[in-house]
């Protein structure tokens, strides 16, 4: 009895059957068949549709596997979400689908990544229905979950929903080798008691991000301490990796594209021989290296920020502008490769575009090697 | 015993400034009844506060006199030998400090940092017209100018950053993917909107973000709002070559 089937089920079908495929080949003879496929969907839907790039990633993750293991340590690789941004589902479902997008994304790299990191801003106006919906959908993540916290999850109430739902937002973890470090970032202070704000109102403030009325993000005193602390027994050529949310630089004061104390911080980094810095909160590509710290930032699943309108990094790669009618251009998600000598290759999985990679001969040779395709229209 | 020293019935829609302007001219020309020397009043019961908005009140007390507005909400008390000037700035200190919202134009501008408008007391300096009004200038045109435009941008400043303004069923304002204004170059319109299938208008665009990703309502494009999204939009793309077409 023959079934019938519809164009897109057996568009699904193929699609499907071409990537079981793909995970048999070699790069060359990859490169061959995703062209063909690219071409052979053309007539069946975007061809942006199915970007064999998780392909693409996991056959350099397999070169770079056990056999690359290095005197730094082992390679791995994990994903990245970040700032989804979440009201409840009846106010905006649009927020809801990018994350649910994400996490889609990375059940499906296979293998696994090791673990994914979220990169803060989980909810919108951080009240406690948004941040139970964000922890509901990362929970049918497979891999396990690392989690810093925006200002977006704290404000409302000073954070207590979100550490009753993950934890402490500082904290630091050791994997295959490479020291973990997760900090609070958006820490600011008091802008709220003299203007007699109430918790929603200092909320709304610093959920508007030209909003000059907050103060600036900081580490702060204490965590700076307990930053010490933790990495105190660890030698000089550790690898350590930190996760915050803002950007542990100074870029763009206006917008909180910022850390106030980050030179405080970084002083404290300065000791090893290379740390990768990871941040949420600017929903771009953005990439930065100062000294021995290459800093590297995350897509949101919610909506892409303009660039600042000055201090741009010279290492980043401006994506060129969204296009507003696309609810989902320049958002995505990501993986971050790490490297036996403690750098990474930072991809950047865009939902409508080719995905983007700032690899680490990029930003060791200061963007002289490995240049990532640069987008050939202006940012704005 | 509540002894009314003025009294003044005024047609009062504008509860606040207005109003207080009217007590700084009225009170100034002394009590229509009763008298400050009258004998002193017994101390004036809470719930016998004035009830008619429209008249202010000025209740004496033994030494002290107390002032109510006409939107029968600020009350002062104060010394019975101030003159009429001093009552009324005395009722609009106290009239300030009840409405610490009162100075919107400030306060947006405090949080959103949108530019000024040009400066234009360059005008005042040399000699004034020639003969005619026009091109004869006085210091009050200019800060006139300056205060009337910064309102409307204000005013688009405050609409731009609110999904409520904005009429959003999603929470969606537009500052939340154009922080200050940027990445929406007013400067490059009317183009040919390629997605659109057509040459669109500012106005045009702004309309379009409302209707899709803030999912809003059409909006009016001569109306109050739209005419305060665009100068505000405008406005903080100060200084930028005007080139339109361009992509």
């Amino acid at each position: 009895m023959a079934t019938y089937k519809s164009v897109e089920t057996r568009y699904l079908e193929e699609r499907e059957e071409l990537f079981r495929g793909l995970r048999n080949l070699d790069r060359r003879s990859f490169l061959k068949v995703s062209a063909a496929a690219v071409g052979a969907a053309a007539g069946l839907a975007a061809p942006h549709s199915f970007t064999p790039v998780t392909v693409a990633q996991e056959e350099d993750a397999a070169s770079e596997g056990p056999a690359s293991e290095g005197p730094g340590g082992e390679s791995f690789r994990f994903a990245y979400i970040s700032d989804s941004h979440l009201y409840e589902r009846h106010v905006n479902d649009r927020f809801v689908r990018g994350l649910l997008r994400g996490v889609d994304d990375v059940n499906r790299l296979d293998p696994q990544p090791d673990f994914v990191v979220y990169g803060g801003d989980l909810a919108q106006l951080g009240q406690v229905k948004e941040l139970e919906l964000g922890a509901e959908i990362l929970k049918n993540l497979k891999a396990p979950l690392k989690i810093m916290v925006g200002e977006h999850d704290w404000y409302l109430d000073m954070g207590q929903k979100w550490q009753e739902l993950f934890g402490e937002p500082t904290y630091s973890f050791d994997h295959k080798g490479v020291h973990f470090v997760v900090l609070n970032s958006v820490v600011e202070k008091d802008f709220w008691t003299d203007r007699n704000l109430t918790p929603m109102q200092r909320m709304r403030t610093v959920a508007g991000l030209d909003n000059g009325l907050q103060s600036s993000f900081t580490v702060g005193e204490p965590q700076r301490k307990w930053l010490e602390e933790d990495l105190a027994d660890l030698p000089d050529d550790a690898r350590v990796i930190v996760f915050s949310h803002s950007p542990l630089y100074k870029l763009y004061k206006p917008w909180n594209f910022w850390t106030d104390d980050a030179e405080e911080v970084q002083a404290i980094l300065q000791r090893f021989k290379q740390v990768t810095v990871i941040h949420g909160h600017t929903h771009q590509l953005l990439t930065n290296r100062i000294g021995n710290i290459h800093f590297h930032g995350l897509l949101s699943t919610a909506w892409p920020w303009p660039y600042a309108p000055e201090g741009m990094p010279e290492l980043t790669i401006e994506m060129s502008r969204p296009d507003p009618f696309s609810a989902t251009d320049g958002c995505g998600d990501g993986e971050v490769q790490v490297h036996p000598d403690g750098l990474v290759d930072k991809v950047y999985s865009l939902w409508n575009r080719n995905p983007i990679t700032v690899s680490r001969t990029y930003m060791a040779s200061m963007g002289k090697q490995d240049v990532p395709p640069i987008p050939n229209r202006p940012s704005y | 015993m509540n002894q009314t020293l003025t009294r003044y019935h005024t047609p009062c829609a504008l509860v606040g400034i207005l109003c207080l302007f009217l007590i700084a001219g009225l009170a100034g020309c002394g009590p229509e009844t009763g008298s400050r020397e009258s004998a002193p009043a017994i101390a004036t019961e809470d719930d016998q506060q004035p009830t008619t908005p429209a008249s202010p009140e000025l209740v004496s007390e033994t030494e002290t006199v107390d002032l109510t507005s006409c939107d029968g909400e600020q009350t002062v008390t104060v010394d019975q030998s101030l003159t009429g000037k001093h009552l009324a700035d005395a009722l609009m200190d106290q009239w300030q400090r009840d409405h610490p919202g009162r100075d919107w134009v400030a306060e947006e501008k405090q949080a959103h940092a949108f530019k000024p408008p040009a400066d234009n007391s360059g005008l005042l300096e040399g000699d004034q017209g020639e003969g005619q009004a026009y091109g004869n200038y006085t210091k009050q045109d200019i800060l006139i100018w300056a205060r009337e435009t910064e309102k409307l941008v204000a005013e688009g400043s405050r609409i731009f950053h609110s999904g409520d303004e904005l009429g959003s069923t999603v929470g969606v304002s537009c500052d939340m993917c154009h922080p200050h204004a940027s990445n929406t170059h007013p400067e490059t319109y009317p183009k040919f909107q390629t997605q659109l299938g057509r040459v669109a208008l500012l106005r045009d665009m702004i309309d379009w973000c409302v209707e899709n990703p803030v999912r809003g309502a059409h909006m009016d494009l001569d109306g109050p709002k739209m005419r305060a999204l665009e100068a505000y939009i405008m406005a903080q793309r100060k200084g930028v070559a005007m080139d339109y077409g361009k992509h």
